[in-house]
């Protein structure tokens, strides 16, 4: 990239794009540009050009417009937590964040569905739905900053996704401005739709389709009543089989989770949160829905888990003791970088039924590389997140820890399960996708990538393999786990 | 499935056809190749631990439900025209969904990988086997509604739910369609948690499912019915009631049967749409959202403000303001080059 002199081309894009916008838009100097050149995952840096700030969606459409004349990369930013490194800029392209495209433009209690933009906040749309009884179900454990924007381009998971599906499963319709300046407008207001789903194909694009202008989300009332127990076992083993066991039952319960020893020692220290002694694992299981169903199903819960072995089961007495339950699971991952100073946070799939051999193979591993891994994961879907602790001031401890993410990600992909639950793959899996894809298999994604995005000017550089890829430098907390704001799920 | 690559392979334009209770969908020029499904046809893959299946294109949906009802599971989209022999991927291709999918979501929502040839007579398995992937963009979803017109399928994988232990069906009668209407959208937003949501056109009727364990619903059922008039029909008449909803045993049998997207509010003026053509009948299903519209045989399809699908019958497949945007044509050129497949707008 050259300079930025006044003489120099790149000057002159950033003068021809200041010129486009009102003034104040277009941030290029030195310290404005390194607040943007990361995102969830540190361990990837690179300075744009230049960030816009737009303020309306015409701005937006007018700055994709500029890029494709000027065929000039851009990557759209929400909050910037990718754990993947989705909106990691593209050195000498430009970043447009969608924070000040904040606003609720509808939010129909009757028919349950919001209008929103980009930049709102995934909290702020239950809060607003919170007075009619509804709320917005994804809930990714970033919820309290990220971006709706952010989860429709990657398709946002979350604790509740076995019952309730993911991002894509609640997003009704999408207005968006596409790489090649067309705007479209995909679905709608309903909840059924007619012809090929555009809407369901968008979600989940990581960014290289086009920029999100406005998204219709379906909300949901939200459930009258909660049922969540912490179960402590023994044995990570004991607690697999007691997921086994309630899926089994025919129960649906809303989000099964597990925490090994590592994550519950640092949970303890981080949140004071209070498990039974003694445990190898800990156990959630959350039941909702209408007072009557849940103490029903509480019945049938409770006598599975009797029987399950565990050292002890504590069911949550009020509210204050759910949100203790959740706050401790949520913190869990920030605890444990604590623990450590860099580390890898993964996001593998794997099928439910062989959990036990995953873990027993992760942990295995784990003490042959003398690489610390903590677990702490969405057991109703298979979802792991293990956590790979390193010192990246020690020689040869990233590559260390590198190997074993990589053993984990085909161990995921022998299983028959994904590189990727609800993460995406961005910068961080892209060297894998040819593991869970055949090479003609990526050519159709590339494709429906240039039917799209021709140029290949939308966030380049991610999802698919890139030659040359910048190696990883460091894996540190984001400032805002530092400060306890978000939280890695 | 080699037999079904070398049969998209060998033909100009091609047109895959299931069981044929959709018949629209491949309702194409003489010029088009028709290759049936129906041999293609088994569970592949059933885990039930796992809430996922993977099945075969042409595995009728009939033997599938038989298949995961044997565990307590079932296919909470609740799939129509099951008993008149539809197939799993001629469910796919039409976007239908049932009177269940008010609970859970659509075919749509539990739809996880799809095995495919493309134009280019290649074998692409994309999305995932198990419950929860982001890898890759959502092909499958982009699958569902699509018609054939990417692709023949060859292989589906899903996901499924447990059985709630019990069911309940009421009958609520509205005093007029205005009430039909706020019936609808209150009995949506309540903690009752339906499971299904259905309105007749032709009386000011509305029918509630609930499902779960028997002694909640004696109390949600008490609730409902303290709220609004409403006779809880018995267990041989619900399930009379339901499946022949799902047969649309309402609608001309020989006639035309079309789907239209909208919205609760529009339910006021979808009855009015429908009323205006003589001897039309109509359907409200999910809660408002979805509209069937059925006509007699040789009568055309009105214009409708909704985007709507011909399912069987004359008329376009795709009708109403259906929107095109030049990248719509930028895809199908990219998964079928060669215009092997049914046009976007055949």
């Amino acid at each position: 990239m050259d300079t930025l002199t006044s003489a120099s081309p790149s000057a002159a894009v950033v003068r021809r794009l200041t010129a486009l916008l009102p003034p104040g838009r277009v941030l290029a100097g030195p310290a404005q540009l390194a607040a943007y050149e990361s995102d969830g995952l540190t361990a990837f840096q690179a300075t744009p050009l230049a960030v816009v700030v737009p303020e309306t969606a015409d701005d937006v459409i007018a700055v994709v417009r500029f890029c494709h004349a000027e065929k000039l990369p851009f990557v759209a930013r929400g909050s910037g937590t990718s754990l993947s490194g989705g909106s990691t800029p593209i050195a000498g392209g430009i970043v447009i964040t969608l924070n000040r495209l904040n606003r609720i433009l509808r939010l129909d209690p009757a028919e349950r569905v919001a209008v929103v933009e980009p930049g709102v906040i995934n909290l702020a749309v239950t809060a607003a739905a919170q007075p009619y009884g509804l709320h917005y179900a994804p809930d990714p454990s970033s919820q309290s900053i990220c971006t709706i924007g952010g989860n429709v381009a990657f398709n946002a998971g979350g604790a509740h996704c076995l019952k309730y599906g993911m991002t894509s499963n609640h997003v009704l319709g999408v207005k968006a401005v596409l790489a090649t300046g067309e705007v479209v407008e995909f679905g709608g207001p309903s909840r059924e739709q007619t012809g090929p789903d555009w809407t369901g194909l968008f979600v989940g694009n990581e960014g290289l389709f086009g920029i999100a202008l406005e998204v219709t989300l379906q909300l949901l009332p939200r459930a009258e009543m909660f049922h969540t127990v912490l179960a402590g076992y023994r044995t990570l083993e004991q607690a697999g089989d007691a997921v086994a066991a309630v899926v089994a039952s025919g129960l649906l319960p809303g989000a099964i989770e597990i925490m090994d020893a590592l994550a519950l020692q640092a949970a303890s220290a981080a949140v004071h949160a209070d498990y039974p002694p003694g445990c190898e694992a800990v156990l959630i299981v959350e039941l909702e829905g209408p007072r009557e169903v849940v103490a029903a199903d509480r019945v049938r819960l409770d006598a599975i888990l009797a029987a399950s072995k565990p050292v002890e089961v504590r069911p949550a007495r009020d509210a204050a003791e759910r949100l203790a339950i959740w706050k401790g699971r949520k913190s869990a991952f920030s605890a444990v970088g604590r623990l450590s100073p860099d580390f890898i946070v993964q996001d593998g799939v794997v099928p439910r039924r062989r959990l036990g051999e995953a873990l027993r193979k992760i942990s295995a591993w784990s003490k042959e590389m003398n690489v610390r891994c903590a677990n702490v994961f969405h057991a109703g879907d298979g979802n792991l997140h293990p956590l790979i602790l390193y010192d990246g001031r020690e020689a040869g401890a990233l590559e260390r820890a590198e190997a074993l993410a990589g053993r984990i990600l085909r161990l995921c992909i022998e299983m028959g399960g994904s590189i990727t639950g609800e993460h995406g793959v961005g910068m961080e899996k892209r060297e894998y996708l040819p593991e869970m894809f055949s090479p003609d298999e990526i050519d159709c994604l590339k494709r429906l990538r240039a039917a799209f995005d021709p140029l290949g000017i939308a966030n380049p550089g991610k999802m698919f393999p890139v030659a040359g890829a910048p190696a990883l430098a460091q894996h540190g907390l984001h400032p805002l786990e530092q400060a306890g704001v978000i939280s890695r799920e | 499935m080699t037999e079904l690559v070398d049969a998209v392979r060998s033909a100009r334009r091609v047109v895959a056809v299931g069981a044929g209770t959709k018949p629209r969908l491949a309702q194409v020029p003489a010029e088009f190749r028709r290759i049936s499904t129906a041999k293609l046809s088994g569970i592949v893959d059933y885990e039930p631990s796992e809430f996922t299946f993977t099945a075969l294109a042409g595995t009728p949906l009939r033997e599938i439900a038989a298949e995961v009802a044997q565990r307590g599971q079932y296919l909470p989209f609740d799939p129509v025209l099951t008993d008149a022999g539809a197939t799993l991927g001629g469910t796919v291709a039409a976007g239908l969904s049932g009177p269940g999918r008010f609970r859970f979501g659509g075919l749509r929502d539990f739809i996880l990988g799809v095995r495919f040839v493309d134009g280019s007579g290649r074998l692409l398995r994309l999305g995932g086997r198990v419950v929860k992937n982001a890898a890759g963009f959502d092909v499958p979803k982009f699958f569902v509604g699509a018609a054939g017109r990417f692709g023949v399928m060859a292989e589906l994988t899903f996901k499924v739910f447990p059985r709630p232990a019990g069911l309940r069906t009421l009958r609520l009668d509205a005093q007029d369609g205005a009430a039909q209407v706020r019936m609808l959208q209150e009995a949506a937003n309540t903690r009752w948690e339906i499971d299904a949501l259905e309105a007749a056109l032709e009386e000011s009727a509305i029918w509630i499912r609930l499902g779960g364990a028997p002694v909640a619903l004696d109390a949600l059922t008490a609730e409902i019915a303290a709220r609004w008039p409403a006779r809880t029909l018995g267990e041989a008449e619900a399930a009379t009631f339901w499946s022949e909803l799902a047969g649309f045993r309402w609608a001309h049998a020989d006639g035309t049967l079309a789907k239209v997207a909208m919205a609760p509010a529009q339910v006021g003026a979808f009855r009015a749409a429908v009323r205006a053509v003589p001897g039309a009948r109509g359907w409200v299903s999910n809660g408002g959202n979805t509209g069937y519209v059925s006509l007699p045989a040789g009568a055309a399809l009105p214009a409708l403000t909704w985007p709507a699908v011909t399912l069987r019958g004359t008329g376009p497949l795709w009708s109403g303001p259906t929107r095109r945007f030049d990248v719509m044509r930028a895809v199908k050129a990219a998964l079928d080059p060669e215009n092997r497949f049914p046009n976007l707008d055949d």
